[in-house]
């Protein structure tokens, strides 16, 4: 059973159509990325799914029961993407005030806010004012105040969005960590290399609906975009393209697509060459999510 | 380049409406409001309003009539001789005793009280320094009554006494023997007191105070918004509703604590009677309070940003407390605005603490205004709670 099923979601503000029949699924420890240009409805199908927004149309279901808005869900967790957390307490009372809010208390509570700041590297700091952290520090804090009642889905919007490398890595350990426990994420994110690293799935979306979904191989095929790149740096300006190639914008770079990369490429670098041009530079990849991306929405995923 | 900065800061100026509000309206609204409450039409020493008196004639001579006749045809005086009992079924009317004229000005029902006792009527016009005099009771949180009862009096001395054929031929000897009635006057509250109008100026800067402290701190509530901590709390267990009642029971806690400090250095430093007077003050406290943390709530859920509530807040704040008498008494106000200013709590909040403090009232005549107060905070809450539906679910 999927943890997480949302079926043909639709949400209107005004004349603003913000989710148009959107539908997606999550498995059990599953970690899916959610990927859209900015108004695309990321944040309004986050806030649908926390009870946030009324939704006009469609169902949303957690373990195959439909959730209502406005009514609480202990099987949730939510980490906003603002670091939302009360500045004049420590890691410990804002630990402690947003785990009996979500229904926990006593031994447990204690606990789990031993955990959570072990977790988050914050023991040494439990006492401490938030006010007195680093943007990190506050990240990590705000992602353990989310997921201190133990939820069995996590939302996470723009988890790591302005922290340096350091702490966005000890951001997926610590969410590398909860995935082992079974917990399963679903996190929107204006990072492609993260999302193309660290997500088992992912789906685009645009205009309130799910543009495409699955892993990164199987959106590149989606997009029709399978096979290899290949583009080659010149030691000066061609006249035209060999055959089989784009002539870059520069008219010093050459690019191909190619399927197989032993058979094919060997012929590509033999036309270059009975056009008098050396090679200075050769890349083969696979394409990206970036350029996935841009194929299926038309836009460039800007942060 | 100085050019482009001002050119800049009227543009943006010309798209910021709450700021344009701030800017031209605000400075409007508080010059007519205080301009109505202090200006022209406002207060009573324009004439427009009576001062009320309650006349005693324990006389009842032909002099001392003529003289109540006088008084009564006083324009700038409201004479009462008789008040109301309850008799059975019917209510009647009975004229005034030299007591329950003292108790109406205690009562806060009149602000100053005359007496004729008996052989007055034969000192008005005599000019005899050893004859009987008139007495004036008064209220001394009214410094104005008292002296316009006194003034007046004299003037209606004189008509009764040309009436009755006068004081002609008379050599005076001084100032005193001129008056044509002379009086004396005795303040019927605070006399007891070493400094009797810090009970009565403690009531009003504690209640304007709460009310802006209140409205401060209901700010916390736009800070949860714009941080987000609000969304997720919501997101939590705890509904709107529950949100509400959390901050109100802290502000309204908050408000107490601050006029029980305010009041025990008043009692401390300025020997405010705080200790004979603690069972009304407390509950006068926790009503006020429970009222002006409602009353913040109200202006926080209307509010977008934080310089919103501030605009709000001085507006509102300053404007309720000039109508309900923190900067100037209410029985200074004519009739008409008296009764306008009962709109805002303040208004009653200050009653009350005047009647516990000043008028030493008993408890159970704080019903009317601890009634009212406490609707009001319903009111409020009501208000809060429909205004916060803004940030429920969309």
């Amino acid at each position: 059973m999927a943890v997480l099923e949302i079926r043909d979601a639709r949400k209107s503000f005004g004349t603003t159509l913000a989710l148009d029949g959107l539908s997606l699924a999550l498995g059990e420890g599953e970690l899916l990325g959610l990927l859209g240009p900015n108004g695309a409805g990321k944040t309004t199908l986050i806030r649908a799914i926390a009870g946030r927004v009324r939704l006009n149309g469609g169902t949303i279901s957690l373990y195959g029961h439909t959730l209502e808005p406005e009514k609480p869900r202990r099987d949730l967790g939510v980490v906003p993407q603002e670091n939302a957390l009360y500045p004049l307490l420590s890691a410990r009372e804002n630990l402690e005030t947003f785990g009996k809010l979500n229904g926990i208390d006593g031994k447990h509570l204690r606990e789990r806010i031993a955990w959570a700041l072990e977790w988050s590297g914050l023991a040494d700091r439990a006492t401490s004012l938030v006010r007195t952290f680093s943007g990190g520090m506050k990240r990590r804090l705000n992602l353990a105040c989310g997921v201190l009642h133990e939820p069995k889905l996590v939302l996470l919007d723009e988890p790591t969005v302005g922290v340096d490398p350091q702490s966005r890595e000890s951001i997926y350990d610590m969410l590398g960590a909860l995935r082992a426990r079974g917990t399963s994420l679903l996190l929107t994110t204006h990072y492609l290399e993260e999302a193309e690293a660290r997500c088992e799935r992912i789906v685009i979306i645009d205009h309130g609906r799910a543009v495409a979904a699955g892993t990164l191989v199987e959106l590149v095929e989606q997009a029709g975009l399978s096979g290899r790149r290949v583009r080659l740096s010149l030691d000066r300006a061609a006249a035209k393209a060999p055959t089989g190639f784009a002539l870059g914008d520069d008219a010093g770079t050459l690019t191909a697509t190619i399927t197989d990369v032993v058979h094919e490429l060997p012929g590509l670098l033999a036309r270059v060459q009975a056009e008098g041009l050396a090679v200075r530079d050769l890349e083969v990849r696979t394409a990206s999510l970036q350029a996935v991306f841009l194929k299926l929405t038309g836009k460039e995923l800007r942060e | 380049m100085i050019g482009l900065i001002v050119q800049n800061a009227w543009t943006q100026l010309r798209r910021d409406r709450a700021a344009q509000l701030l800017a031209f309206v605000v400075p409007i609204a508080f010059f007519s409001i205080f301009a109505i409450i202090f200006g022209g039409g406002g207060t009573r020493m324009n004439g427009t309003s009576r001062v009320a008196v309650a006349v005693v004639d324990e006389d009842g001579s032909e002099k001392s009539r003529a003289l109540v006749e006088a008084l009564k045809g006083d324009s700038a005086l409201r004479v009462v001789t008789t008040r109301a009992v309850r008799s059975g079924e019917s209510a009647a009317r009975e004229p005034l005793t030299r007591a329950t004229a003292e108790q109406m000005v205690k009562n806060g029902e009149v602000p100053a009280a005359l007496v004729l006792p008996a052989g007055v009527g034969a000192s008005i016009g005599s000019f005899n320094t050893a004859g009987a005099k008139a007495l004036v009771l008064h209220d001394p949180s009214d410094p104005v009554a008292g002296r316009t009862v006194g003034g007046l009096l004299q003037r209606a001395a004189l008509r009764a006494a040309a009436a009755g054929g006068g004081f002609f031929g008379v050599q005076a000897r001084d100032a005193d023997e001129m008056m044509p009635l002379r009086f004396e006057q005795r303040a019927v509250l605070g006399e007891k007191r070493d400094s009797p109008m810090v009970a009565f100026y403690a009531a009003s800067i504690a209640v304007m105070f709460i009310m802006f402290s209140a409205a401060g701190a209901g700010g916390a509530l736009i800070e949860e918004t714009e941080s987000g901590t609000l969304e997720r709390v919501l997101t939590s267990g705890l509904g709107m509703t529950g949100l509400l009642l959390g901050k109100w029971i802290y502000l309204t806690t908050l408000a107490c604590v601050q006029v029980a400090v305010m009041f025990v250095w008043g009692m401390l430093v300025f020997k405010l009677p705080l200790l004979q007077h603690l069972a009304g003050f407390i509950v006068m406290t926790v009503c006020t309070s429970a009222a002006a943390a409602a009353f913040g709530l109200v202006l926080a859920t209307l509010s977008r940003t934080r310089q919103q509530l501030a605009g709000l807040a001085n507006l509102i704040v300053l404007s309720l407390n000039a109508l309900g008498g923190s900067m100037f008494p209410r029985f200074m106000m004519s009739d008409a605005l008296q009764r306008v200013s009962l709109i805002g709590f303040n208004a009653w909040a200050l009653d009350g603490y005047l009647k516990v403090f000043w008028r030493e009232a008993p408890l159970s005549a704080l019903g009317p205004q601890v009634a009212a107060i406490l609707g009001f905070t319903v009111l409020f809450l009501v208000l809060a709670r429909r205004l916060a539906r803004r940030w429920e679910a969309a």
